[in-house]
Order: C-alpha cells, then structure tokens, then sequence
C-alpha cells in the first residue's frame, strides 16, 4: 500500500513560497488518512456481520429442517429402549378373586383363500372338506371357482388342523396370524364370562372383541394397553364356582327340574363369590341365541340376574323388618292371622287352606311362613311406605351389577298399586324380581341394616351405603330367619356347625298368557349363614322342580330348593373357611358325694 | 511453529474421525443385538402365555374333580368337610428323638435310706 505521507515535500515547499500556513496540509492529510481507515474498519466490520448472519441462517434452517424431516416421519420404536414392562396381548386377562385364570389370549392362525393363486381348487376343496367336518364340499369349490379373490375359510385354527391344512400342499391357501379368547375352565361361570368374537379381520390381525357378560361390559378396560396388561379381578373363587355348579346340577337332576340359579354373595362387601345358572354353555363355543319360542329356555339365558320371577314369601322378613324397623311390632307381637282372611272381594288364603291360629307371633308368622298375618302387618305399615322401603331395597330398578345383561332385567312393578298389591306384594306375589335382586336385599336386611350392592368385581373393604334398617332390627331379622330353619317350613336347611338362617318361597309359575300353572312352582330358598356372625348370603331358586320320593309329588321349597341349599353350605362352607361352631360337649354327671 | 500446528490438527481430526466411526459401528451392532434379544423375549413372552393357558387348562375344577375320583383307591380324596378343622391344641409337640440304644445298659440308683426301712 502506498501511503501518503503527511507532509508532502512538493506542497509544502509550495505553500511556503506561497505563505499559506504548511499545518493545513498535515491536518488535511490526517483527515483523508482517519477517512480510509474509518472505511476499512467499516467494511470489516460488514463483513463480519454478513459471516456470522449467514452462520445464524444455516444454524436454523437445519434446525427447521430436521424439524420438518422428523415431523413428516412415520414414528418408530426406539430399537435402544428396553421395555420393562409384558408384551402385552391384544386384551387382558381375566382372572378370579386368588389369581387363576379365567380367560385369556392365545396366539393361533386362520386361514383364508386367495382362489387366482389356488393350483388345484377340486383337491383343495375335497382335502378341506375331509379336514373340517362342518365345511360343505360343494359349497368352497363354488367358492373357489367363482370370481372372489379373497375368502376367509376358518376363523381360527388349531396347531394340529394347520398343518393338515399345510400338508395339502395348496399354494392358495393361506394362514393369517390372530388371537384368539380361550376359556381354559370350559362352561365354568359362563354366563358370567361371556363370549368373544372378532371385530375387524385382516390378512395379519383380528381384534379380539367380547359379545356379552362381564367380557362385553369391560371391553374397553380389558383393550386398554395404558393398564399395562393388568387383569381384570373378578370377585369370583373358582373353587366354589365349580363346586355351586356341580351340586346345582345335582339338585336339578334329582328335583326333575327345568333349570336352577345359584348365588353366593358376601353380605359386607356385595362380593358375588359364586353366581351360577343352569342349563348354562361354553362360552368356547358360545350358542346362537334363540330367535322364537320363550328366551328362557336357551342355555344363554341368566337365570339369576336376567330371570324376573315372583319370588313368593322370602318376601315376608321384609315386611317383618320394616314393622320392626317403624316400631309397630317387636318379636313377639301377637298378630291377627286367623285364616282365610277377606280383603274386600278377595279372599288371602294360606299354604294348603291351613289356619295357624287365631293369633301368632311374628317370629312365628315367618317361621311359620303365614300369609294372613303378613298381609296385616303389611296393612298396618301402608302402600306408601311399603313403595318406598321395597324401593329403597332397589326392587323397583334393574341392578347395577357389571353384567352386560343387568340393564335389561327390570323387575316387574304393578302400575297401579292399589291395596289389593299391598297385600300381595307383602307375601311375594305379583311383584316380579330377579335372585340377585332377592340377594342384595337380604345381604341389606342381614347384614346389619345398611344398603349392599351386588358387584362382580374384587373389592377388599365394604362399600358404606345409607341405612335402611337399624342394626337391632337386623339382628332380630336375623334371629327369626333362624327359627324358620330350626322350627320351620326350612328344616332340612339345617347345617350341623353353620348356623343357617333362611326363608323358603314357593310360587306358581304364571302362564304366558294370565293366570298360573297349578302344577309348576318356582321354588326360592334365600339364607344367611351364620346366623349368628353374618357372613354369607346363599339363594338357590329351582325352576319347576318335582321332589318324587314320597307317595305324592311335592313341589314346595322347603322338599326342593332347601336339601340343595342345605348340601351347598355343607360344600362350600368348609371352602370359604369358615370354622363350624361346635357345641359344648355334654359333660357326664359326676354322681353326688363319694360313697 | 504454525504450519506444526495445522498438521497437528489436521492428524487429530483424522483421529475423532476414525473414534466417531468406529463408535458409530459399534452402536449399530448394539442396536442389532438388542432388536434380536427383544424378538427373542417377545417369542418367550408368546411361549409363557400358552404355557399359563395350558397350566389353567391342566388344573380346571372338572378335570381335577375326575382325575381325584378315578384315583380314589391311592389318593383318598373326599370333599373338605367341616369335621376336618381342628384346634391347634390337638397336634401333639414333636417327640425328642431317641438314639438306638447299643451295648447293655447300666441303671445306677441309690434308694435314699429312708426308703428301705419300707417293709
């Protein structure tokens, strides 16, 4: 670079001669000077701007960019995490209240056709045929032949069948990998469970959906993959489930009867440790439901929450126990029931045309189980607060237990309740109601006066409910219960060790269409036991049981639905672990003095 | 001095290149182990599901209930009844085990004076 010198020679020789002061010069030249460098400085300066904006830009544009590229991505797994938790399975477990499997997943295949690739379609069809039993020969090569490029032939398949199939050696014949729903105790608690079937199929995967019972109305928690694989806890022990099947169908057997319920439920909590209905199911192979005739008589049919019945004089300790509960009577009130009593135009006649007397207790009226001196205790309480305490009891709405079928099962109210069904109703007739619902009413009145509702789901601590009888009355309740199996109409109940507490009911079956069979009953024992120490609520209904071994056919419950109760608690008592009480042995006397 | 420098450098970038790849390669091969040790879980996991199914399937109450009554005569087995509780007071307290007595035994008793004056 070639600098200006501040004080040129030439002009300051010049300006000298001239006698301009020579400082000008320098000052000018000091000027131009700091001019150039203030330029340069300056274009430096730019030129350190534009690096570092252009550095910026390419910081954030591949910021953005990567931005972009990731969010148009398809997500993936992370291939480094390691998850700790299960594989989880399509749908989760379902187990009962001790952990043992109730219904679970099982990987297995199914096979579909695809018939342009078939080579062979006659053979294919022939060799299918003979594999699988149900599927028509004609029928698949139709299938085969016709213009479809994609057939689904079997849903799911076993190990065994899918190498049968593999063996035919047909390269049309494909299998698509699915899940399916196994019932490892077979028709164990199939009302209860349920069925399955498949929602939306493809080629790699089915869902796995539930059709009905506790499957259908959990569905979405059973699909759920935030809970992790975590089985669904039923309050269900699968011991005694199997042991109330196998004596049901006993008594069923025995009592030439059409069908029987069963149901065992803890009257703290409203746990349902055992709930059978039978002619029950696999819910493996789950039946189609009937499309004529009457709805109960398909094995689908839950008789002990979708079965609506007039559950006859197990009735009666509800009047008992709200005469008690309002203070109108105590244990030992004389009651009128001199029998036949009439009522206007009616006539309320007993079991039989028996007459227990001009007067009788009302631990007597129980054991005794008479329809007069209800109807007048009933009488005394009034229609309005006869509603309401049956109401209160939640005879008048469908249960909530978690049953897909409960919300259907609405008991049937007379419409217009007049006194005649004051009357009625006091003694069971003419209010139609399902076991579950009979069930959760005596875990009420039993179990120490507060509200109970039955549920199918494991819970440890009871739920509290609002108070519907005192705790005395329960207690009384609960002592009168156990007169009528001691000195009642439920003798054989009586359980050496387990004090059995119940009440008998015998009911006319209704004809469909009015009126009542004269030779078909209904027969309801409800019972609490022990007596003393409640802990368990047992109703065994049987429906049109017939018990042949005396000279005449008897039909009431204290002859059918009591002996198959009785040999239940023997059964299941043990199971639940309840200790029996024994009593004192009898001391041998010691004779007096020594001689 | 400075041109030292630069080769100094440029050899140590050399050498975080070479660490960054071989790094890289090694997480790969990580990464692989990994996805074949997860399908092999996942396969376990499948064989541990059939295997709980079969074990249910295996202790089912009806099976079980059968296979007790056709072997009745060596098993036994009735249906727990409630004379089977008993008290904790009625299990004896185990017995000290003796040794096998060998050789004769020697007994050595001193009557105490008192008692052979009994006639």
């Amino acid at each position: 670079m070639s600098r200006v010198p501040l004080r040129p020679l030439a002009r300051i020789l010049s300006a000298r001669q001239k006698g301009e002061n020579p400082d000008a010069i320098e000052r000018e030249n000091i000027r131009l000077r700091h001019e150039d460098m203030r330029d340069r400085a300056r274009q430096r300066a730019e030129g350190r701007l534009l690096v570092l904006g252009v550095f910026f830009f390419c910081a954030f544009s591949t910021v953005g960019a990567r931005m972009g590229l990731m969010a148009a991505s398809v997500p993936e797994e992370p291939r480094s995490a390691v998850s700790s938790t299960e594989i989880i399975a399509q749908r989760a477990d379902i187990v009962d209240r001790q952990g043992r499997i109730l219904a679970t997943n099982l990987r297995t295949h199914a096979l579909y056709a695809q018939p342009p690739l078939m080579v062979d379609p006659a053979g294919a069809a022939k060799a299918l045929a003979e594999i699988f039993p149900d599927l028509e020969e004609e029928r698949l090569l139709r299938d085969f032949s016709g213009t479809r490029k994609f057939l689904w032939i079997k849903k799911v398949l076993s190990p065994e069948q899918q190498q049968l199939v593999h063996d035919i050696g047909e390269p049309g014949l494909l299998f698509g990998p699915r899940e399916m729903r196994l019932y490892p105790n077979g028709a164990l608690a199939s009302h209860i469970l349920g069925g399955y079937g498949f929602g939306r199929e493809g080629v790699y995967a089915a869902e796995v959906i539930g059709t009905a019972g506790v499957e259908k109305q959990f569905d979405e928690f059973l699909r759920d993959p935030a809970n992790d694989g975590k089985p669904l806890e039923l309050s269900l022990d699968l011991t005694i489930q199997s042991a109330m099947e196998q004596i049901l169908y006993g008594g069923m057997r025995l009592m030439n009867a059409k069908g029987a319920a069963g149901i065992l439920m803890d009257v703290k909590t409203g746990e349902i440790l055992a709930m059978a209905s039978l002619p029950d199911f696999d819910p493996n192979n789950r039946p189609v439901p009937l499309t004529t005739g009457d709805a109960s008589d398909s094995p689908l049919f839950n008789r002990a929450v979708q079965g609506v019945y007039e559950l006859g004089s197990t009735f009666k300790i509800f009047v008992a126990a709200q005469a008690m509960e309002l203070g109108l009577v105590s244990p030992e009130t004389k009651v009128d029931a001199n029998a036949p009593m009439k009522w206007g135009k009616f006539t309320i006649r007993e079991f039989e045309n028996h007459n227990y007397g001009p007067f009788l207790s009302v631990t007597d009226v129980i054991a005794k189980s008479s329809n007069v001196g209800t109807a007048k205790m009933a009488l005394q309480i009034g229609q309005k607060r006869q509603k309401e305490f049956l109401a209160s009891l939640g005879f008048f709405d469908p249960l909530q237990v978690e049953l897909f079928e409960a919300p259907s099962a609405r008991p049937l109210v007379p419409k217009n309740w007049s006194d005649i069904h004051t009357i009625t109703v006091s003694y069971g007739h003419g209010l139609s109601a399902s076991p579950l619902h009979l069930a959760a009413a005596y875990a009420t009145i039993t179990g120490g006066g507060t509200l109970v509702k039955p549920t199918l789901l494991k819970r440890s601590y009871p739920q509290p409910g609002p108070r519907i009888v005192s705790a005395d009355v329960s207690a009384e309740a609960r002592k009168m219960l156990r007169k009528v199996v001691t000195d009642g109409t439920a003798s054989f109940g009586e359980v050496k060790g387990y004090a059995v507490g119940g009440k008998t009911g015998t009911a006319d079956k209704p004809r469909p269409r009015g009126g009542y069979y004269e030779d078909k009953t209904i027969t309801t024992f409800a019972s609490v036991f022990p007596a003393d120490k409640p802990r368990y609520v047992l109703i065994v209904t049987l429906d049109e049981p017939v018990e042949t071994s005396g000279p005449k056919p008897r039909r009431t419950a204290g002859w059918t639905a009591v002996p198959v109760a009785a040999e239940l608690i023997r059964r299941v008592a043990p199971l639940l672990g309840l200790r029996p009480e024994i009593e004192p042995a009898t001391l041998t006397a010691v004779s007096g003095g020594v001689q | 001095m400075r041109s030292f420098a630069f080769v100094l450098s440029i050899i140590a970038v050399m050498g975080l290149a070479f660490w960054a790849y071989s790094e890289n390669y090694k997480t790969q091969a990580a990464l692989g182990q990994v996805e074949r040790l997860q399908r092999k879980i996942g396969a376990l996991r499948e064989t541990r599901a059939v295997l709980k199914a079969e074990w249910a399937y295996l202790n089912r109450p009806d099976r079980l209930r059968d296979l007790a009554d056709l072997n009745f005569d060596t098993l036994g087995l009735v249906p727990l009844a409630p004379n089977q509780f008993g008290r904790v007071e009625q299990i004896a307290f185990p017995q000290p085990v003796l040794d096998l007595l060998e050789g004769p035994v020697d007994v050595v008793g001193l009557l105490p004076d008192s008692l052979e004056q009994v006639p």
